[in-house]
C-alpha cells in the first residue's frame, strides 16, 4: 500500500515488520553501510549488519551493577533489548585511526596525507540517550575551532535511524538527565516498534529531508491516529519505569565544592581503575596519539587511539603523573562527566544510559555515588 | 637630614611601631657601613647586635671543610639580619659577609635585651616582629631546600 | 584531504638552523620553515607541538621574538625519549611543527601598568617572548621588573641576554640562585624572596609568572601578600598534551583545557582548583 504523496518531514508512517528489509535496501542503494545491533558472544554488540536477519530478534537484556545477561523475550521484537556495551562513538569517533604517515627521502623526510575517504554510515537502532550522546560529541568534536575533521566528515555523512525503547533498563536514568526516553529531533527516521496480536509494525517519524527521501523508497503507509497514540503511550510508559534516578539540581557546583569529600577515597577502595566505564560511555572522547616507525625506519606513522583518563600515563608530565592515585582518577572521570563538562560544553556529559553501572566489574553505581556525595555535602552545611 | 628614628620607622621591619618605642630602641642603635667582602660577624662569635639592612647585599655563609665558605642565603635592603641575640647562648650561627657596599642600622643586643626586660610590652612587640621574620625565612628556606627546578619534579 | 591549514593534527615541516646548549640538560633549537610556507604568527605565551620523526611529539612554548615569527625558537629539557632525540638533531634536520596553540600573555590589556615577570628555572623561556614585546613597545608600560630564579648560575637560561637586559635603564632585572656555586656573588635564596621589596607598585601592577607549579604557588602567595590582586596575576600552566588542540582530553585541569584555555591563565579564574591535590 503505497502512500499517495511523498513523505514529508514530521510525517508519521507505518512500516510493516516484514517490509523493514526495504529500509536496509533503500540505504544500501544510496551507498550507505548499515551498522547496528547484532548478537555475538552472548552480548548485543554494534557492528556492520546487512539486514533485518542480523538484528537480535526476540532478545532482551537484564542489566544490574556489574551484570549483563541476555534473556529470551516472549515475542519476536527486533529492538526489544536496551543497550549493549558498544556506543556509536566506535563508528563516528573510531578508536583506532591513522592520521598520516611520513616517508624518508634523501636523508630527510616528507609527510603524506591520508587519501582514504571516510565511509557513509547508516546507524540503525540509536536510542534516545545515544542520540543525545551523539549531539554531545558534535559539540565536543565538530563545533569547536578547530574541529576534528575525521569526526566531522563521518558525522556529516551519517544517516540516523533512531529507535524508541521497549522498556526502561534497570540501570537507565535518561529521564533524570533529560535525555529521554522521548526523542524530538536529531534523527533522520525514528521508529517505534509495536506488536499487537499478529500485527508487528513500526511507527516511523520522519525527522529530516534525508529521512523523507529514504522513507519514500520503503513500502509504507500513513499512520493512523490510534497507531501514533500507541507509540506515544509506549514511550510514556518507559519514562515511568526508569530503574534509577539522579538529582541534577546544582550538581556541578555541588561536585566542585566537594572535591575533597572522604567519599572519593571510599570509592577508590573499590575502583580497579580498569577504565571499563570510559570504554562503554557514549560520550567519553579522550584519545591519545602514537607515533611509530617500521623496523627499517623508512616509514613513520601517526595513529590516534582511544584512551582513558584512568591510566596513570594519562596525566603524566616530567616528574610524574598529576593524578597518581586511583582516587584522583575516578574523581576526574566523575567530575568531568557531571560538572566540568557543563563549563566546557554547556551540558552534562552523562546521558543516563547506565552502561558504566552495568559494565563496572565491581558494580560502582554513578547514581549512588553522586547521592552519597550530596548527602555528605548536606550534612556538612 | 634624616634622624635615626626616622630611618627606623621607615624600615618595613619596624613599620607601625609606636613612637615611644622607636625613641627607646633608637638609643640602642647606630649607623654602620660595610665595604664589599667585609665581614659583619663570624660564626661562633657573641651575637651582640642585629642589623636593619638599608642598602646593599649580605651573604650568610657556612664554612664547609674542603669546600670553603658556602653561601646559603643572601639578605638585601629592607630586610633584617640576626635573631641569635634573642636566643641563648647568644652566639652567631653563621658568618655574614657584605657582597656589596652595605649600609645598615645596628642595634646593640644587651641594650635591647635590657629594655625588653624592663618593658614587656616592648619585648612582646619585638618578639612578634621577629617571629614573623623567622617564619618567613623558614618558609623560604624550605622551598629552597626542595630543589624545585630539579629533574624529579 | 588534510593539510596543516585544515587539519590541526597535520604538521608543517621545519628545519633546524641552530642548536644552543643552555645548560647540562637544556637546549634551544632555532627552526625555519623547510619549504618556505610558515605557520601562522604566534603570540607571546603560546606553544607549538614538535614532532621528531618516528619518535613522538611534545608541546614546547615558543621562546622567540613574536615580531619575527619566521624563525621559531624553542627551549626545552632533554628528559624523555622525544626531547633526547631532539637534542641530537643537527642543522638541516627536520621537525614536524603544529601550532601555534593556546592562550597568550595579555600584552594588550596591561598597557600603562607596571609589569612584574617572575620566572623560575626553565620558566624563563615562555616569558622571553613577552620581554621582547615589552622592549619593542617600551613606552606602553610602566615600570618593568624581571625576577628570575634558578638552581645555580650554571642552570640559568639566556645568560648573555640577562646581562644585556640588566644593563638597560628601562628594565630592572634581579636574579637569584637556590645554591651558590663557583664565583657567584649575587643573591642566594628562592625567587619568592625577591618579591616583597621589588620596585613595582602593587596597586597598579600585573604579574606574569612561569616556572614549576610549586614555585608558582608560592610566588602567587608572595605577590598577593604584597597587594597584587588575583585578577592581575597570570600563570603559565602545564599539563600532559597529546593533540594540543582540545580533542584528546589529556590536558584538563578542572574544567579547563590547558591547550586551549591556557597555558596562560588568570589566577582568579583557576584559584578554586589550583593547589587542590591531583586535580
Amino acid at each position: 500500500m503505497a502512500a499517495t504523496k511523498s513523505p514529508q518531514v514530521h510525517d508519521k508512517l507505518v512500516i510493516a515488520r516484514d517490509e523493514l528489509q526495504g529500509l536496509f535496501d533503500a540505504l544500501h542503494q544510496r551507498g550507505y553501510q548499515t551498522v547496528g545491533p547484532t548478537l555475538r558472544d552472548e552480548v548485543i554488540v554494534c557492528d556492520v549488519i546487512h539486514g533485518v536477519d542480523d538484528l537480535p530478534a526476540g532478545w532482551t537484556d537484564e542489566q544490574q551493577p556489574g551484570t549483563y545477561r541476555l534473556r529470551r523475550r516472549p515475542d519476536d521484537a527486533l529492538f526489544g533489548y536496551n543497550l549493549g556495551p558498544h556506543a556509536w562513538k566506535r563508528f563516528l569517533h573510531p578508536p583506532v585511526v591513522r592520521l598520516w604517515h611520513a616517508e624518508r627521502t634523501n636523508g630527510n623526510y616528507r609527510l603524506v596525507q591520508e587519501e582514504e575517504q571516510s565511509p557513509q554510515l547508516a546507524l540503525i537502532g540509536v536510542r534516545a540517550c545515544d542520540l543525545h550522546a551523539i549531539r554531545i560529541l558534535d559539540r565536543v568534536l565538530a563545533h569547536g575551532t578547530p574541529a576534528d575533521p575525521i569526526y566531522s566528515e563521518l558525522r556529516r555523512k551519517a544517516f540516523i535511524v533512531a529507535v524508541n525503547c521497549e522498556q526502561a533498563g534497570e540501570t537507565c536514568f535518561c529521564v533524570s538527565m533529560g535525555t529521554g526516553p522521548e526523542m524530538h529531533d536529531g534523527y533522520d527516521l525514528a521508529l517505534t516498534e509495536l506488536i499487537d496480536g499478529d500485527a508487528h509494525y513500526f511507527v516511523a517519524d520522519v525527522g529530516s529531508a534525508k529521512g523523507a527521501a529514504v522513507a519514500a523508497s520503503v513500502p509504507h503507509r500513513a499512520a493512523t491516529e490510534d497507531e501514533v497514540e500507541a507509540a506515544d503511550c509506549k514511550v510514556a510508559k518507559v519514562a515511568r519505569e526508569m530503574g534509577r534516578t539522579l538529582d541534577t539540581e546544582g550538581l556541578k557546583e555541588m561536585l566542585y565544592r566537594n572535591l575533597e569529600s572522604p567519599r572519593w577515597e571510599e570509592i577508590a577502595a573499590r575502583c580497579l581503575a580498569c577504565g571499563n566505564c570510559t570504554m562503554v560511555c557514549p560520550t567519553c572522547f579522550c584519545t591519545t596519539v602514537q607515533d611509530v616507525t617500521d623496523l627499517t625506519g623508512k616509514q613513520a606513522e601517526r595513529w590516534r587511539k582511544a584512551d582513558s583518563c584512568f591510566s596513570t600515563e594519562f596525566s603524566h608530565i616530567f616528574g610524574g603523573s598529576i593524578r597518581a592515585t586511583p582516587m584522583s582518577r575516578y574523581r576526574q572521570w566523575l567530575t568531568h562527566k557531571m560538572a566540568s563538562w557543563v563549563d566546557q560544553f554547556g551540558t552534562f556529559g552523562c546521558v543516563g544510559c547506565g552502561r558504566c553501572i552495568t559494565w563496572c566489574p565491581v558494580g560502582i553505581d554513578i547514581t549512588e555515588e553522586v547521592k552519597a556525595i550530596r548527602a555528605e555535602d548536606r550534612a556538612r552545611v | 637630614m634624616e634622624t635615626l628614628e626616622e630611618v627606623i620607622v621607615e624600615h618595613p621591619f619596624f613599620r607601625g611601631l609606636r613612637a615611644e618605642y622607636v625613641t627607646l630602641i633608637a638609643r640602642c642603635a647606630g649607623n654602620v657601613r660595610f665595604a664589599p667582602s667585609q665581614y659583619l660577624f663570624h660564626e661562633g662569635e657573641i651575637a651582640d647586635r642585629f642589623f636593619l639592612v638599608r642598602r646593599g647585599l649580605v651573604s650568610l655563609e657556612i664554612f664547609v671543610p674542603g669546600r670553603g665558605p658556602v653561601s646559603i642565603q643572601t639578605v638585601s635592603e629592607q630586610e633584617v639580619i640576626g635573631w641569635s641575640w634573642m636566643v641563648r647562648p647568644y652566639r652567631w650561627r653563621y658568618t655574614a659577609r657584605a657582597l656589596e657596599q652595605t649600609r645598615a642600622v645596628a642595634f646593640d643586643a644587651s641594650c635591647m635585651r635590657r629594655k625588653c626586660d624592663a618593658n614587656h610590652d616592648l619585648g612582646y612587640e619585638m618578639m612578634l616582629r621577629f617571629a614573623g621574620i623567622i617564619s618567613y625565612r623558614l618558609q623560604a628556606t624550605r622551598l629552597q631546600f626542595m630543589d624545585i627546578y630539579s629533574l624529579n619534579g | 584531504m588534510n593539510d596543516f591549514h585544515t587539519d590541526p593534527m597535520f604538521p608543517l615541516l621545519y628545519s633546524v638552523r641552530q642548536r644552543v646548549r643552555e645548560n647540562d640538560d637544556t637546549f634551544t633549537l632555532e627552526l625555519e620553515p623547510s619549504a618556505g610556507e610558515m605557520l601562522p604568527a604566534f603570540q607571546a605565551g603560546q606553544f607549538n607541538m614538535l614532532y621528531v620523526y618516528g619518535v613522538g611529539e611534545i608541546p614546547i612554548s615558543v621562546s622567540g621574538d613574536p615580531s619575527k615569527p619566521y624563525r621559531l625558537i624553542h627551549t626545552t629539557r632533554a628528559v624523555g625519549s622525544v626531547t633526547r632525540s631532539m637534542a641530537d638533531l643537527r642543522e638541516n634536520d627536520r621537525l614536524g611543527v603544529r601550532g601555534p596553540f593556546g592562550s597568550h600573555w595579555p600584552m594588550e590589556s596591561v598597557t600603562g601598568s607596571d609589569l612584574v615577570l617572575v620566572g623560575g628555572g626553565i620558566g624563563l623561556a615562555p616569558l622571553r617572548p613577552a620581554i621582547y614585546h615589552i622592549m619593542a613597545n617600551r613606552e606602553k608600560f610602566g615600570r618593568v621588573v624581571l625576577l628570575y630564579g634558578a638552581r645555580t648560575q650554571e642552570d640559568m637560561l639566556y645568560r648573555r641576554e640577562l646581562e644585556q637586559w640588566r644593563s638597560r635603564f628601562d628594565l630592572e632585572v634581579y636574579v637569584t640562585v637556590d645554591r651558590a656555586t663557583g664565583s657567584w656573588h649575587g643573591a642566594v635564596g628562592v625567587v619568592t624572596t625577591m618579591i616583597p621589596h621589588a620596585p613595582f607598585d602593587p596597586l597598579d601592577s600585573v604579574a606574569f609568572v612561569c616556572g614549576p607549579e610549586v614555585m608558582m604557588r608560592f610566588t602567587v602567595q608572595a605577590l598577593q601578600r604584597r597587594g597584587v590582586t588575583a585578577d592581575r596575576i597570570y600563570l603559565s600552566m602545564e599539563r600532559n598534551m597529546k593533540c594540543g588542540a582540545g580533542f584528546c582530553g589529556h590536558c584538563q585541569f578542572g574544567p579547563f583545557f590547558i591547550c586551549r584555555d591556557g597555558p596562560v591563565m588568570r589566577f582568579d579564574q583557576i584559584q578554586d582548583f589550583f593547589g587542590k591535590w591531583e586535580v
